[in-house]
């Protein structure tokens, strides 16, 4: 019978580190060919509407910008969590409760118009997806509560949260009965970046700036090495004197802030009001796009301008094909499951036991090996 | 008393996915596998029965249905956890967001279509003994099933060899590969029976518990299974009881919703969130109970050293 064998590399191999997620895409893109021909439809088609179609004008690169900005947001947060081995996977509610609780501003108090509003509302957004995500940081480091768990149990309250205040207390009276608070008023609304082109906003900027301050931090500042080091080894980290309980925090309280900020900046950016629903699975999505990015902020930029592509492909084909938006949501699953894949080549050999494709030296090994037992 | 026993039927009904993933996923766990994955597994199984039912038109065919997609769904699970050592809990999300949108493909067809309910269990004679006879000989097929699974788990994990060694994996793959067992094959039999679990569970919510299609019909079902397992701290009565508090959970606020209490519905529904996370909280503040009962090796990739 056929066998996969893995063997340990000496070293991490820095060519596949830097090929796995270009190997990914392209597995995803064969496997996405047989989906598209099992539907019925030419793949090729298919490609040109979902990958190329959206993208070849300026202000269809608007909307990319749009819906990239929130995913590289959430995403360079969470591959601090990730790095440091926390797993933070409620994104989702915390990108939530940073759209609710910086429309405080906006829905109570409509007739504050300042430029100090839009900054106000950027901090309460922060601070509400900050706060969100403390609850898990704080069961786990007070009770050892497991953290995948609760922070996702957290997703579901606040979709049940926003859609009562949207149905209930913060319900537009003149509305027409429709789920959804007023328009927020000009000041309270995040400015297009270039209006005569498209409509990108300023969430796009915070994006980019927020993965190089995590890159530097990463990268430059002792708070990323202890990331690393309490990630990769607790133990380790312990005898340097780094604390496992506040580097939970940190992570969760980071992590949760731009999950906050790209909340609030979706609402007051491309919605200007709040809804029942703010987020087409941006929390979940961010964190495909944190393993694609290779949980570098910088890859992650990348990754993110992907998987935002996956998103219109996917109203593409919706609407030219009319095949469920839904084959947004496979693409964006199948390349998860090649990236996480491909990663293994980068610590391990991967070797058929039962077929001749072995490299020479280790085929070598293997056939010594049973010369040397009859030595014995 | 009539209305007692709808209600006792009811929170079975609801508790019986709960428990079948669970009990599903405590035999993965036991063997030192974390599948997060069992969301997108109940729901590949609920779509994959709701087809196989609405196709065939029989939802006996649709429960196998259910079973198998679950099965070579988790397939996926193991060749990238355990044949190729990723990380476990990255690849069960992505399992997990993966069937979420997979069975929204495939449901699209399905969504609207009114689907047939597997028949209660109907004994003449014993079905209609006053009190007691719907309760316990009147229930759906997947009721027996999921208490049969349980005592069967329990049984195999506890008292026959082949489930100590599956414990001893779960507490030491170093030493269960040293003693020559073959770690790889067993967990690969454990995920594919948790797999098999999950989608025979999302099988009930599309077969016997809303006989149709909807979109992420599983609610975080899933979730809350796992949640489960650790709140049951690994032992299968537990599961089964921790699936019935649950079960009425659910049902409590469901009915408190319909008698109208003036509480705004979207806090009634959160309650079994919330509860998930209460008693998380509860178990887990006990720390020697979970440290003992935790698989040690719960989570960590295995690569034989040969």
């Amino acid at each position: 019978m056929m066998r996969l064998e893995l063997v340990k590399r000496p070293q991490r191999s820095g060519l596949f580190s830097a090929l796995s997620p270009f190997i990914a895409f392209a597995l995803t893109i064969v496997a996405g060919a047989i989906m598209f021909a099992l539907l019925g439809v030419n793949p090729l088609t298919a490609f040109r509407i979902y990958f190329i179609e959206p993208v070849s004008q300026v202000w269809q690169l608007h909307e990319l910008a749009i819906k990239a900005a929130p995913l590289i947001l959430i995403a360079v947060g969470l591959s601090v969590c990730y790095k440091a081995n926390i797993w933070n996977i409620g994104a989702e509610g915390q990108f939530i409760l940073g759209g609710i609780v910086g429309s405080i501003i906006p829905v109570l108090f409509p007739q504050f118009e300042s430029p100090l509003v839009l900054p106000l509302m950027l901090l309460l957004g922060m601070v509400g997806g900050a706060a969100y995500a403390a609850i898990p940081a704080l069961l786990k480091t007070r009770f050892g509560t497991n953290e995948i768990l609760t922070s996702l149990m957290l997703v579901y309250v606040a979709q049940l949260f926003l859609d009562w205040l949207v149905r209930g207390p913060w319900r537009d009276p003149q509305g027409h009965g429709f789920p959804q608070t007023i328009q927020f008023n000009d000041s309270a609304v995040l400015p297009e970046l270039m209006p005569d082109a498209g409509r990108a906003n300023w969430g796009f900027v915070f994006a980019l700036v927020a993965a190089v301050l995590v890159w530097i931090l990463m990268s430059r500042m002792l708070k990323g090495f202890e990331v690393r080091v309490l990630g990769s080894s607790p133990r380790a980290g312990r005898f340097a004197g780094f604390g496992l309980n506040r580097m939970v925090f940190f992570a969760f309280l980071l992590s949760g802030a731009l999950a906050g900020l790209a909340g609030i900046s979706e609402v007051s950016g491309a919605i200007g009001q709040l809804q029942p629903v703010i987020s087409p699975g941006y929390g979940f999505t961010a964190i495909i796009v944190a393993f694609l990015g290779r949980l570098n902020p910088l890859g992650i930029v990348a990754a993110g301008l992907v998987l935002a592509l996956t998103y219109l492909g996917g109203e593409a084909v919706q609407s030219a094909l009319g095949i469920s938006d839904k084959v947004a949501r496979v693409f964006q699953g199948m390349l998860l499951f090649f990236v996480l894949g491909c990663d293994t080549l980068i610590h391990y050999r991967i070797r058929l036991i039962g077929l001749t494709l072995t490299k020479p030296e280790s085929a070598a090994k293997l056939e010594a090996a049973p010369k040397l037992k009859e030595a014995r | 008393m009539d209305i007692t026993i709808n209600i006792l039927l009811t929170i079975a009904t609801a508790a019986t996915p709960l428990l079948i993933a669970a009990i599903g996923e405590l035999v993965v766990e036991r063997s030192g596998v974390l599948n997060l994955g069992v969301e997108g597994m109940m729901i590949m199984g609920a779509v994959g029965g709701f087809g196989a039912s609405y196709l065939t038109g029989s939802p006996w065919i649709g429960l196998l249905a259910a079973i198998a997609m679950g099965a070579v769904f988790s397939l996926l699970f193991a060749v990238m956890t355990l044949s190729l050592a990723t990380n476990q809990v990255a690849t069960g999300l992505s399992l997990t967001l993966l069937g979420l949108g997979l069975s929204g493909m495939m449901g699209t067809s399905f969504v609207g279509q009114p689907g047939e309910r597997l028949p209660n269990l109907d004994i003449p004679g014993l079905t209609s003994i006053p009190v007691v006879g719907r309760l316990l000989f009147g229930q759906d097929p997947i009721f027996y099933i999921s208490i049969a699974l349980t005592a069967a788990v329990m049984w195999f994990l506890f008292k026959t060899r082949t489930g100590l060694t599956l414990r001893s994996i779960g507490d030491s793959h170093t030493s269960a590969h040293a003693l020559g067992i073959q770690v790889i094959r067993y967990r690969y039999l454990a995920v594919i029976f948790g797999g098999a679990c999950a989608g025979l569970a999302g099988g009930h919510l599309s077969l016997v518990y809303t006989p149709q299609w909807v979109e992420n019909m599983t609610a975080g079902r899933g979730w809350i299974a796992l949640a489960l397992v650790v709140f049951a701290s690994w032992r299968p009565w537990r599961v089964l009881a921790g699936a019935y508090i649950f079960g009425a959970v659910w049902i409590g606020q469901l009915h408190a919703q319909a008698f109208g209490i003036p509480v705004p519905s979207q806090f009634l529904s959160s309650l079994p969130y919330l509860a998930t996370v209460v008693v998380l909280v509860l178990i887990s503040r006990n720390k020697r109970l979970t440290m003992m009962n935790t698989p040690a090796s719960l989570g960590q990739p295995f690569v034989p050293d040969r």
